[in-house]
């Protein structure tokens, strides 16, 4: 376990060495937010549809005593959206898409010698193919976030408009009731350490593929294990830290 | 020219290499030869810096390798060229972006001059109307000369290459042999060329070292190693029907 962190670290210190070329890496750099944070849109707005509409009806039928106002449906489904919803299980979904596409890109490069071939150019593969991957993660996860925060409480106003159970004048006086600005500014960091955790995680495990097409599938599979349980680990630190 | 001497590796406690001393000359073609297992892959990793070796010293024309901090070393790897036994080729890059990449890596060219030299390498290695190809596109024939016109569009000092031949036919296998021995000369390069392929040998072998069990067993070019009395070499050359009919 110490050797493997000591290991991560050390990539760590590879990964983020100044880039070879600032034109190569900024080129990367945009491949990577189209193919870790573009391609990733469809999904998020999907899952985060159904989480917000889900959260408004399930808020709306626990809502027995009259002397709990409708509006709470607008503002729970707010707050569950921006708390934990859209930064932890977001990103959870992300580590599982994203994190495995990363490990199983960067191991098959290793067992095809890809790898092996940036370096005799004399090219630091680490921080030429990892680098810009945590870049993109870092800086278009938190975007993927708000845009999934949006979308969730849209899906649970349309949810309460389709059903009927609360009106959407209701809806939305609780949805700007009681804003503390600070909770989009905790589910940024938590979004950002998250987004961290799965590219560099990922990173490590596809870098250091010792094998063939079964160890690519195997460090894949691990990437996304991994990735999750420590996402799961700071969430709780994070937490403590940030809002208690 | 490359001066390899007195090289060990060991990977627990079976050595794979045994106090390997050797030159690599330049502009010609050196073959390293030997059975699998016999340490040749782990000799071109030493020369090329993917293996530590745990003794010994390699000279790239006077520049002792291993003893170099990693950023000298790095200014002699951008004068290699490798060309790897499955073509190491990017996988999500074309063609051309793929011969492309050491110029966008290491040079000031522009775009222009960068496209003139991609163009210029691939009809070197008779490649045209393939640059929009992914390699995924090609055959196993076509993925090598790209990787040679990759290996060569830096203009590189060395040149490695690993199994050139495997997985090819006998006449493509012929042509790749011809072109590196080709390159070789025109550019005067130094080439190391790790092979088990008798055709190549007897083709291209202008120096060539025999490995037996991770030692330098024999030395010698390719007209005398249908001569020789060294039993080992005589064992790995007339291994094949063929060759031995040829002998009789």
């Amino acid at each position: 376990m110490l050797k493997l962190l000591g290991e991560y670290l050390l990539l760590l210190y590879d990964i983020f060495k100044r880039p070879d070329k600032g034109p190569v890496f900024r080129r990367q750099l945009l491949v990577e937010f189209v193919g870790l944070g573009v391609d990733s849109i469809g999904i998020v707005a999907i899952i985060s549809v159904f989480t917000g509409a889900i959260v408004a009806i399930q808020t709306a039928y626990n809502i027995d005593s009259p002397l709990i106002p409708l509006t709470m449906v607008g503002f729970t489904t707010r707050q569950m959206m921006i708390l934990e919803f859209s930064p932890t299980i977001i990103s959870l979904i992300l580590a599982g898409k994203v994190g495995s596409r990363i490990a199983s890109e960067i191991g098959t490069m290793r067992v095809t010698e890809q790898i092996d071939a940036l370096r005799v150019m004399g090219v630091n593969p680490a921080n030429y193919l990892i680098l810009p991957k945590i870049t993109a993660s870092m800086l278009f996860n938190p975007v993927l976030i708000i845009f999934s925060i949006v979308v969730g409480i849209w899906g649970g106003w349309f949810a309460c408009l389709v059903t009927g159970l609360v009106t959407s004048a209701d809806f939305i006086a609780g949805l700007r009731g009681w804003f503390e600005p600070f909770t989009v500014g905790y589910a940024m960091i938590k979004t950002v350490v998250f987004a961290f955790i799965i590219a560099s995680v990922s990173g490590f495990l596809g870098y250091n593929v010792d094998g063939g097409s079964v160890e690519v599938g195997k460090a894949s599979t691990k990437a996304v294990v991994v990735s999750s349980i420590l996402i799961i680990f700071f969430d709780l630190i994070l937490t403590q830290l940030l809002l208690v | 020219m490359i001066h390899v001497q007195g090289i060990n590796k060991s990977f627990g406690t079976h050595q794979v290499l045994k106090n390997v001393s050797t030159i690599f000359e330049k502009g010609k073609t050196n073959l390293i030869i030997g059975q699998s297992g016999s340490g040749k892959t782990i000799l071109m990793k030493c020369c090329i810096g993917l293996v530590e070796p745990d003794g010994g010293d390699i000279s790239f024309d006077e520049r002792p390798f291993l003893a170099l901090a990693e950023k000298r070393k790095k200014d002699i790897r951008k004068e290699m060229g490798v060309l790897f036994q499955g073509g190491a080729l990017f996988d999500s890059l074309t063609v051309e972006q793929n011969v492309m990449f050491p110029l966008n890596m290491f040079t000031d060219m522009t775009p222009e001059e960068k496209l003139d030299r991609v163009n210029f390498c691939l009809r070197r290695v008779n490649l045209e109307n393939v640059n929009q190809l992914f390699p995924s596109e090609i055959s196993g024939g076509m993925m090598k000369r790209v990787a040679i016109a990759r290996a060569i569009s830096n203009n590189p000092s060395y040149l490695f290459c690993d199994e050139p031949n495997s997985g090819l036919d006998p006449k493509t296998a012929e042509v790749i042999d011809q072109l590196i021995s080709e390159i070789t000369e025109e550019y005067d390069i130094t080439t190391v060329i790790n092979t088990h392929d008798m055709n190549s040998v007897l083709q291209i072998g202008q120096k060539i070292n025999f490995l037996y069990k991770g030692e330098l067993w024999w030395t010698g070019d390719k007209n005398t190693i249908l001569n020789t009395q060294n039993e080992e070499l005589n064992d790995f050359v007339f291994s094949t029907e063929l060759t031995r009919r040829i002998r009789k």
